[in-house]
């Protein structure tokens, strides 16, 4: 037994004290002296140009320091590469304040700076600005037969793979199948903090930009790009963050507001967006999918076809994956899949939690309770009998998968035995019943990242790696993993983050920063480790003299012999002895390709759901949800169940109520407030129970992680539309299921 | 949001005079709907006088038997006060089916009569909006209007009045105390809100410079048959896309008085007098409901958007009559869907 075991326990959030005490900064909350406040004027039209802004009229106003145009805007960086960022779609990034040309409704087209934060809100409502307006369309449905196939462009978008076998003929001889297209709006991340830049003028044109950013190593080389900023020139820290959902992943035009007025003012800047210009940066795109599907006379899947169309902005192609799954999640042998986007006056969509795979799950997963309907099957027995071992897509073999136990145990403690097929079979409480269950696969992925490890003489650990948190257990896992490595208590530990002072970490998305932060930090904790034996082998009577790295561990306190306890030596006796104040190591971590090269690496999930459904007034309630996720080593038991917990809440709202309206004539967003865009509370949340199954898996990565924060949303939003169908009878498959369409 | 003064006013004749001084000045009673609409510029008040302090807190008994609830006296104070919670548990209900309890801690009853419709454009100065400004045209016709209204509409507004509370209010009739510049006077509830007509910048009849003092309702609560029924897009914190207002006195299972009332559906709380009429007298059964649910909204037309809701309305009807008749509905119960 030892006390410095804390991987796969559940040891609380290590911020938890600082967040409730209110000593946790977010970033608009860094109170630098003589800060001026800006406020960004957004265009009320979705097409034409700015033909006038009179901006004289505020400047006048004592207290207003500067009115921000495209009209005077200095020289920034010319070429479309400077402003691409590390995920950066295909196309030209937006250029804030670049020129009259106005591409979508809410575009940024003055920034507004005075003293106070009040006077900058005020100016800009005075602020007037003359347009000339042109056509815009922002109907996805006008451009069906306009999509087109993008041509790569951001990091990790995939292509889908050419058609294997011969779907359509497949379609044609099948036993049983089904056509049908699915639909879904616009969606939005609304995290509950604000977008804000607290840009601090340090002299000399150097700043430090405190942003509300999913990576910081972005952002700064995003300024560097745009602004002609040096290394040494722009530091950008984000050390919490009130959620972002992958709202932060890119540089938001916050941040070159509060950057721009800073250099140019050469005082401090601090930039916020209203709830209301929060639906102007980037959202899950309005998407239609087609999906067709045969069954053999077994029950196996004889054609599966799954076609998506979304919309993209017109500077950018914004891309997703969205049907590849739908070729790796079961066995099939003639599958056909096609992505296309089409262009629209809107800003460019935005990777929002599972970004492609929330949207494909939906289609495909609904289409298999469909197919499952169609074939006379349970749809669990009907996954079952589709299960897939190996990932066609790429003819692998998964690195670990056990999503079959996944649904063995989610089934039991959901009771699904329980359940009769027929729709409109069950009855509770005056209403009807319905249970529906839906899975999902996720990439397990790991990126390069770095990390620095310094222990000092009185045996504290500082690790620091310019990562994020965004209320996912960042600092909790890896002062675990810390603390493990080197077996010190997680008092003894401190993990700093958020800084680009600190070693690089990829942008923090994608469900990589457990498996890609964490190994770095493992392995700076395993070099200061190795400096640290040789610092105890020192001693002409050493017990360790002759020990390699390997034949070593760090245990309570203690650096010992593997096989031989007895042989021990005090970690901070070896510190203090060793005459140096501090010791440090830094390290960086990169996949092992070499391992790696042979296997397809995902996590699975399934979730089962009952809802209860007011047959005379529409109303939906879930009752009770249950996910089981295969996700490898799960490092803290209580900060991943959150996250499963909070992907939950994700996929209910997705299913029933999330959906940002677009009102075509305008081409603006109508219903941009937490007052109308719903998100589901407390009220709409049943209970919930999270099942972690554990894969054992040493290809992934050395920890075993393959990351939980997106995973979890699959499967849950097709579990309750499926439940709805078994409730009532009816298909829904536009998304949100609002009352009204099931009157 | 554009800069004002602000004073607080220590009692009624003070607040009405600190009003009249100030050209384009407002009222503020919890700051929840009037704050959020100054920070969007949809109002402009040069000077706010606040009136959530002066000494109209009270819910006091009533010699004629009915019960004052005073203009300041917060949603939740009213909802959770013992004599409201017997004698008018539909306003109980109701009250609790709105907002949130922050929200409800901190509205005022004047405020939640007052409160500004949620219409989507009526809150966004890009888009034109006749209420916000008159002449400028109704964005919401022909537009997206899940949230607007089937009955009573006009060619320049579509716009509903978004309270609960006031349906509750429309079913149990009292009347409005008011003070003014001119002195005081009684409105009676129903003529207090009105229909848009050419008009909608007004949303109810009060003259300039009116203070709400009190509602004092009259002695028949309906405590024994009632119900409130409220349908939304979410199972809490959001407005009725349809709620219903139910007060019924039987006699065995024949009807001998009863209030009916929709929220949700029009410009004002809309109490139905024919449909009432429709029910006296009769058995409550499921055929009297549904003839008098499609009595209700005979005469209703959608909008696009809202069409849906001329259905729902009708069904929400219907339950609502028959959870009144059934009479085993309590203050503090809040409809939540499926549950
Ligand atoms: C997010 C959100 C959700 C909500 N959901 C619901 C809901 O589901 N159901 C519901 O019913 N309500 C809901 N509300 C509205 C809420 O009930 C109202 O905002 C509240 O009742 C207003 O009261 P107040 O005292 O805060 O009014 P204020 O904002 O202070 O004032 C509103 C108006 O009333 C005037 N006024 C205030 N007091 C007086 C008086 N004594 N005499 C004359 N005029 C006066 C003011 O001048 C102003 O024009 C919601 C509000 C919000 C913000
Ligand atoms: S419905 Fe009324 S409030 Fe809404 S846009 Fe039309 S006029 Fe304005």
């Amino acid at each position: 037994m030892t006390q410095t075991n804390h991987i796969g326990k559940a040891p609380n959030r290590v911020d938890g004290p600082l967040k409730v005490a209110g000593t946790a900064h977010y970033s608009g909350e860094f109170n630098v002296p003589h800060l001026a406040y800006g406020y960004v004027v957004s265009s009320p039209i979705a097409k034409g140009k700015v033909v006038a802004i009179h901006a004289d009229e505020v400047r006048a106003l004592p207290g207003v320091l500067e009115v921000f145009s495209h009209e005077n805007v200095p020289y920034l960086a010319w070429f479309d590469k400077s402003y691409k960022d590390q995920i950066a779609p295909g196309g030209s990034p937006f250029r804030p304040l670049h020129s009259p040309d106005i591409t979508f409704n809410q575009q940024p087209v003055a920034l507004v700076v005075a003293d106070t934060f009040e006077l900058a809100r005020y100016a800009a409502a005075l602020l007037r600005i003359d347009y000339e307006q042109e056509d815009h369309e922002t109907n996805l449905e006008t451009k069906r037969t306009e999509g087109y196939a993008p041509g790569g462009g951001k990091t990790g978008f995939q292509a889908p793979p050419p058609p294997r076998g011969n779907p359509d003929k497949a379609l044609k001889n099948a036993t049983h199948s089904i056509e049908a297209e699915y639909a879904h709006g616009a969606q939005h991340h609304n995290p509950m903090e604000l977008f804000t830049t607290t840009v601090e003028w340090r002299g000399d044109g150097k700043i430090t930009a405190y942003d509300k950013t999913q990576g910081v190593y972005n952002v700064k080389n995003y300024l560097m790009g745009v602004f002609g900023l040096g290394k040494d020139e722009v530091r950008v820290v984000n050390q919490f963050m009130g959620g972002g959902f992958g709202a932060g992943l890119r540089p938001q035009y916050s941040v070159f507001m509060a950057v721009l007025a800073t250099l140019e003012l050469k005082r401090s800047v601090r930039v916020t967006l209203t709830r209301q210009q929060m639906f102007s940066i980037g959202h899950r795109p309005n998407t239609l999918q087609l999906l067709k599907m045969g069954t053999n006379p077994d029950g196996t899947l004889a054609s599966l076809q799954h076609h998506a169309l979304h919309e993209t902005s017109q500077f950018e192609d914004y891309t997703e994956n969205i049907v590849n799954w739908s070729g790796m999640l079961y066995q099939c042998e003639n599958v056909k899949l096609g992505y296309q986007l089409a262009k629209l006056d809107i800003y460019s969509p935005q990777d929002m939690r599972a970004p492609g795979a929330a949207s494909g799950n939906v289609g495909l997963e609904v289409a298999m309770d469909e197919m499952a309907y169609a074939a006379g099957l349970d749809p669990l027995e009907f996954r079952l009998r589709n299960y897939a071992d190996r990932d066609q897509n790429v003819d692998k073999p998964f690195s670990s998968k056990k999503l079959r136990e996944c649904y063995k145990q989610a089934a039991a403690k959901f009771g699904w035995e329980t359940r009769t097929q027929k729709p409109r079979s069950m009855r509770a409480n005056g209403k009807l019943r319905g249970m529906g269950m839906g899975g999902g696969v996720w990439d397990a992925t790991q990126t390069k990242s770095a990390a620095k490890a310094l222990i000092s003489a009185d045996g504290k650990l500082t690790v620091r790696s310019a990562t994020g948190e965004n209320g996912t257990g960042t600092y909790t896992i890896m002062t675990q993993i810390a603390a493990e490595t080197l077996g010190l208590p997680l008092e003894a530990v401190t993990f700093e983050l958020g800084d680009t002072d600190q070693p690089e970490a990829p942008i923090q998305g994608g469900s990589w920063t457990a498996a890609s932060v964490g190994t770095a930090v493992k392995n700076a904790c395993d070099a200061l480790g190795e400096k640290i034996l040789k610092l105890a082998q020192k001693p002409a009577d050493s017990p360790l003299k002759d020990a390699k790295y390997d034949e070593v561990e760090f245990v309570n306190g203690q650096l010992r012999l593997r096989l031989d306890h007895d042989q021990a030596v005090v970690l901070r006796d070896v510190l203090q002895a060793s005459g140096e104040t501090q010791l440090e190591a830094d390290s960086s971590a990169l996949p092992n390709m070499l391992k790696q090269q042979g296997y397809s690496m995902h996590s699975h999930n399934v979730a089962f759901a009952e809802v209860e459904v007011d047959e005379d007034l529409g109303t939906i309630k879930v009752t009770r949800v249950v996910s089981a996720v295969a996700a490898g080593r799960i490092l803290n038991q209580k900060t991943a169940r959150s996250q499963v917990l909070g992907s939950v809440v994700w996929g209910l709202g997705m299913a029933l109520m999330e959906e940002t309206v677009m009102d075509h004539k305008f081409g603006r967003y109508v219903n941009h407030n937490f007052a109308e865009y719903h998100i589901p509370v407390n009220a709409d949340i049943p209970h919930i129970d999270v099942i972690f199954v554990h894969e054992d898996d040493d290809i992934v990565n050395p920890l075993g992680v393959k990351g939980i924060g997106e995973v979890g949303m699959l499967g849950v939003t097709a579990a309750i539309a499926n439940a709805v169908f078994h409730a009532t009878g009816k298909r829904v498959r536009d998304l949100p299921i609002m009352l009204d369409k099931l009157l | 949001m554009y800069p004002f003064t602000y004073s607080r006013a220590t009692d009624v004749a003070d607040a009405v005079r600190d009003k009249a001084g100030h050209d384009g000045s407002a009222y503020v009673g919890g700051g929840t709907n009037l704050i959020d609409l100054m920070k969007m510029n949809v109002e402009q008040p040069a000077h706010l006088v606040n009136v959530a302090k002066l000494p109209l807190a009270k819910i006091e008994d009533l010699p004629n038997g009915g019960l004052r609830l005073g203009a300041t006296a917060t949603n939740s104070d009213t909802a959770w006060n013992e004599q409201v919670k017997a004698r008018y548990p539909l306003l109980n209900q109701a009250i609790l089916a709105g907002a949130s309890p922050q929200l409800r801690n901190a509205a005022t009853n004047g405020g939640n009569l007052m409160q500004r419709t949620r219409c989507y454009y009526f809150y966004d100065l890009a888009t034109p909006c006749n209420k916000r400004e008159p002449g400028s045209g109704c964005s919401a016709i022909g537009g997206f209007n899940r949230i607007h209204a089937i009955l009573g509409a006009s060619e320049a507004c579509i716009a509903t009045h978004p309270s609960d509370m006031c349906v509750a209010l429309a079913a149990l009739a009292p009347t409005v105390r008011v003070s003014g510049p001119q002195g005081e006077r009684s409105i009676a509830f129903e003529d207090f809100h009105r229909l848009p007509g050419d008009h909608p910048e007004f949303d109810n009849t009060l003259a300039e410079g009116e203070l709400i003092t009190s509602l004092d309702l009259p002695e028949k609560g309906f405590a024994k048959h009632f119900a409130y029924l409220k349908l939304r897009d979410r199972h809490s914190y959001a407005f009725a896309l349809v709620s219903v207002a139910v007060g019924l006195e039987m006699d065995g299972d024949t009807i001998t008085d009863a209030r009916l009332a929709l929220g949700g559906v029009a410009h004002k709380p809309w109490r139905d007098h024919s449909a009432e009429a429709l029910l006296k007298g009769q058995h409550a059964t499921a055929e009297t409901f549904g003839r008098v649910a499609a009595h209700v909204v005979a005469n209703a037309v959608g909008q696009g958007s809202n069409d849906f809701k001329i259905e729902l309305a009708r069904r929400a009807i219907v339950r609502a009559l028959k959870q009144a008749a059934e009479g085993k509905q309590e203050a503090g119960d809040v409809y939540l869907g499926g549950q």
